[in-house]
């Protein structure tokens, strides 16, 4: 049985004992005395902990044995693509040549930083099929950003000022409407038909001189390949838009189709999910957007290029129409690293080899699943890299949500699923189990699911109460929202004030 | 060919008959004719083959530590304890996802609340979030928010011209979208902000924006008075500060900043080649302003037993609840970055942060002593880190001879600032060692 570690862990400020250092710094290079103006000097106290290097390091370690990761177990969390995380990726990425370099430094003296930019490009390029790559986004939701900016570029700079418009089908993350009304867009949803793809009919209807374009994965969120795509770019493509594709499930086709072969014109990628960089608790990640010749004067600045005669790569800050920088410098770099050491490895044959036994697991995972009491499986049986099982008919029938599902597969020391996504499932459980699960760790799966099931029908409380064996219990988040306490400071009022408990 | 990242590789055959597939082939059945084809792309190599590949690239890489930097200008090597790298490559830190079953993150999300209650200290507002990308973009989306604060009724965004240019792009590419009018003010014969400018433009600014210390290295003594002026016309006053600064300096919310932004990752992080980096946001407490933030917040809270407990809140401001009409459309944003600059702040606790100042602020004095012998101060004041000085030569010519003597010069600023003509910041850090600085000046005198 699983056990997390519990720790009754104090907050650092109540590890704090006054005169108790964690660190010695080196002395200046020469004691001159500097004023500071009165009215800028620091009056208002400091209130750090004071604590020394072994009690840093202890609580750190108790508070990382409370926390669930890839290395700890299967995480089948659905669109997020929790894959194992190579360590030599690890390794590479804070190797003293990265960690040491300043990103202005003179070309001549960070060939290498550069000449990993530039190769990385290459693949991306070649795995997607478009033809120009910004690595600068620092994660997807900045690369979605940074496509839309682009697309608004390209449309305004042709004098069609009337596309104020972006299409999202209605089981898109959240992220593309929200991206697209950052840029300014009106958002239209686009409902999905009974497969659970683009309802074409509707996407006729919504088409006009008016949209800009539309943003789709593919395979989408239920995991479901859009077998119209080629029908669907038509229609955008007559109407005068541009086809985005969000990469957030690319691992389903990694190293067998390209977005760029369906009729895409504007890419972004997730390199933290596709291409194995691990999330760290949620960032940081990157994610690189790629587009067909006809967009490459719109991408931000600067790109990295290659000056065959002179051999040198360079930051190339000459792209006409672009649309700026949506991050600073040139983007996450260990990131851009880990995800290159990943493709040198695996290679054409391997990146192939991903798609094709993250979609087996997936599909393995359905096969089994299927039939139990209590899930039902909406939309077509075959998925790519994820399904979405929902959870309504347990609710009805025992009153045991997805919600508790999820929570009582903690219980097994197995990460949930994620859960009430997409919005046109009810009571959804999305699992995607990726390439990098074991069969076992499959059939383990299955076995929890199954075994909640019948918990359900037999003694619901245990599913409703859970999850039992996680550093805490249930978590009360409707109090967390109603008091909001965001931060030792405010904690330290409404404990004055007597108002928390806890 | 059987991956060994794949373990299910070796059980194709056997999976897909226990689920009655034939093939994979039929388990891509619904992707149209065409589509599936061969990438041009080399043959996967061992580990160690791409070990010794990545190391001789990597090779070409010339560090700081090989060849004294004087680079800073938004980017500083500071030196980080051992530990703080080893306890986030923890891999259940390192390895876990957004913590959104939080009975099962209750490490990350603790760290992170740790980390948002240390920025709260160190800049004097107690509400923060888990982070942004980087100062730039947190700045940019803090310019947003004040506009929307405003119900889009203001759309002006004043910043002092002498903002960071990285950031001024960022801001400007994110203002497009709503429409944000970015308007500039002057610097003053000191290199600071200049009041009567900013007194004639404030007018129906929706925010007016300050960086501690500024774009030159200085420190803005006039930024109370700023937020003032901020204030008094109706405008929200949002400062943008390096941390690093904040043992020594006034906490910009006892100084009046609604909203505050800037860089967590000069603690806990490597340069890395500029990335990643980890942006600061924090607010005052006031429900508008929290309503209106971006990004993710950890909160407190109890579970089923009242133990304390910590938990993703106020979500319905994000992109998965509110989907158009969310705050802001960040998604992944930089915990890891933001939990290693939470354990070097805690490291160094107030004694070391004060030092820390302290030391950086002297280092700085002297490289700028230093260099008044060899070049000329466009602008005085105390200066933190950066020290803009003007050569009367194109500094392209001094800055091949000091390459040549293996010294990696300044940031040449006249691309961004031409009317200061050959300007440059020099920076020094609490890394910076004496020699270094008295090698440069040695070779500075040689070439100027």
């Amino acid at each position: 049985m699983f056990r997390q570690a519990k720790w009754d862990e104090p907050l650092i400020f109540e590890l704090s004992h006054p005169g108790r250092v964690g660190y010695t710094l080196p002395k200046p290079i020469e004691e001159v005395e500097v004023e500071i103006p009165e009215k800028l000097k620091r009056k208002s106290p400091l209130n750090l902990p004071e604590v020394s290097e072994p009690e840093v390091v202890k609580h750190y370690t108790r508070l990382s044995e409370m926390n669930y990761g890839v290395d700890s177990g299967i995480y089948p969390l659905g669109s997020c693509t929790m894959k194992y995380n190579p360590k030599i990726n690890e390794e590479l990425a804070t190797h003293p040549k990265v960690s040491f370099i300043h990103p202005y430094q003179d070309e001549r003296t960070v060939q290498g930083a550069l000449k990993i930019m530039w190769e990385l490009e290459q693949w991306l390029k070649e795995i997607t099929g478009m033809d120009r790559f910004t690595l600068q986004p620092a994660a997807g939701a900045n690369g979605e950003f940074t496509g839309v900016m682009i697309i608004k570029a390209y449309h305004l700079d042709r004098g069609e000022t009337q596309r104020t418009e972006m299409l999202v089908p209605d089981s898109a993350h959240g992220t593309n409407p929200a991206s697209a009304a950052m840029a300014g867009f009106k958002v239209i949803e686009i409902p999905s038909n009974e497969n659970g793809t683009v309802d074409l009919e509707a996407l006729e209807n919504a088409v006009s001189e008016r949209t800009a374009g539309l943003m789709l994965t593919n395979p989408n969120t239920l995991g479901i390949f859009e077998d119209e795509i080629l029908e669907i770019a038509k229609i955008v493509h007559k109407a005068g838009g541009l086809l985005y594709y969000d990469g957030a499930n690319l691992n389903a086709v990694l190293g067998k189709i390209r977005p760029g072969d369906m009729g895409f014109d504007i890419v972004h990628l997730n390199l933290h999910k596709t291409f194995s960089t691990p999330h760290g608790g949620g960032g940081p990640g990157a994610g690189p957007v790629g587009v067909k010749d006809f967009l490459k004067d719109y991408l931000p600045v600067p790109l990295v290029s290659y000056d065959e005669e002179k051999d040198m790569y360079y930051l190339d800050y000459n792209v006409p129409k672009s649309i700026g920088k949506v991050k600073e410098l040139f983007g996450n770099f260990a990131v851009l690293v880990r995800a290159l050491t990943y493709l040198k490895i695996m290679g054409r044959d391997g990146l192939k080899e991903v798609s094709e036994v993250a979609v087996l697991n997936a599909n393995y995972l359905t096969q089994k699943l299927k039939g139990t009491r209590g899930y039902e499986l909406p939309h077509k049986e075959l998925r790519k890299h994820e399904v979405v099982f929902s959870a309504e008919p347990m609710r009805k029938e025992t009153g045991v949500k997805a919600l508790d599902v999820a929570k009582r597969l903690l219980d097994f020391g197995m990460h949930a699923p994620t859960i009430y996504f997409p919005l046109i499932v009810h009571e959804a459980l999305m699992i995607e189990p990726t390439e990098t699960a074991t069969k076992e760790e499959l059939d383990a799966y299955v076995e929890a699911l199954k075994r909640i099931s019948e918990e359900a029908y037999t003694n619901p409380e245990i599913v409703k109460s859970a999850p039992h064996n996680t550093a805490v219990r249930r978590v009360d988040d409707v109090l967390a929202a109603k008091k909001p306490i965001i931060t030792w400071r405010m904690y330290r009022e409404l404990k004055e004030k007597g108002e928390v408990d806890y | 060919m059987v991956k060994h990242y794949i373990p299910n590789s070796a059980h194709k055959e056997e999976m897909l008959k226990e689920i009655g597939f034939s093939s994979i082939e039929e388990l891509f059945a619904d992707v149209p004719k065409g589509f599936i084809k061969d990438f041009n792309l080399p043959e996967g190599k061992s580990e160690y083959e791409v070990f010794l590949e990545m190391n001789e690239i990597l090779g070409k890489n010339k560090t700081v530590l090989e060849m004294p930097s004087f680079l800073g200008a938004g980017t500083y090597f500071h030196y980080i304890p051992a530990h703080v790298k080893y306890l986030i490559e923890r891999s259940e830190f390192l390895t876990s996802y957004t913590p959104y079953q939080a009975e099962i993150s209750q490490g990350m999300l603790q760290a992170l609340f740790e980390y948002q209650s240390l920025i709260a200290e160190l800049v004097g507002l107690p509400v923060v979030n888990a982070s942004m990308y980087d100062w730039g973009s947190a700045m940019a989306e803090a310019a947003l928010m004040t506009v929307r604060l405003h119900r889009g009724k203001r759309k002006k965004f004043i910043v002092p011209k002498h903002t960071h240019p990285e950031r001024m792009q960022v801001l400007k590419t994110y203002a497009k979208g709503p429409g944000v009018e970015v308007v500039t003010v002057n610097w003053n014969e000191r290199g600071q902000l200049d009041l009567e400018d900013l007194k004639e433009k404030v007018k129906d600014a929706a925010g007016v924006y300050i960086e501690m210390p500024n774009f030159f290295g200085l420190l803005e003594e006039e930024i109370q008075a700023v937020g003032e002026i901020a204030h008094d016309a109706g405008a929200y006053f949002v400062v943008g500060v390096d941390p690093t600064i904040l043992g020594i300096v006034e906490a910009p919310g006892e100084l009046g900043a609604d909203i505050v932004v800037g860089e967590a990752s000069y603690f806990g992080n490597p340069m890395s080649f500029g990335g990643p980096r980890a942006g600061i946001f924090a607010v005052k407490n006031d429900p508008k302003l929290i309503r209106q933030m971006p990004g993710r917040l950890i909160g407190m809270t109890k579970d089923a037993e009242g133990k304390r407990a910590f938990v993703m809140t106020l979500q319905t401001r994000e992109q998965h609840i509110r989907r158009a009409k969310a705050t802001s459309n960040i998604c992944s944003n930089e915990a890891l970055v933001a939990v290693a600059a939470a354990i070097h702040i805690a490291t160094l606790g107030p004694r070391g942060i004060r030092e820390l100042g302290e030391i950086i602020l002297k280092n700085t004095a002297y490289l700028k002593k230093r260099l008044k012998e060899v070049a000329e101060l466009p602008f005085d004041g105390v200066n933190f880190k950066d020290v803009l000085v003007r050569f009367e030569k194109p500094y392209k010519e001094i800055h091949e001879h000091l390459l040549s003597k293996n010294i990696h010069g300044g940031y040449y600023v006249k691309p961004h600032f031409p009317e200061l003509g050959e300007a440059t910041l020099f920076a020094a850090t609490e890394t910076t060692r004496k020699e270094w600085v008295d090698a440069l000046i040695e070779a500075l005198k040689e070439v100027v």
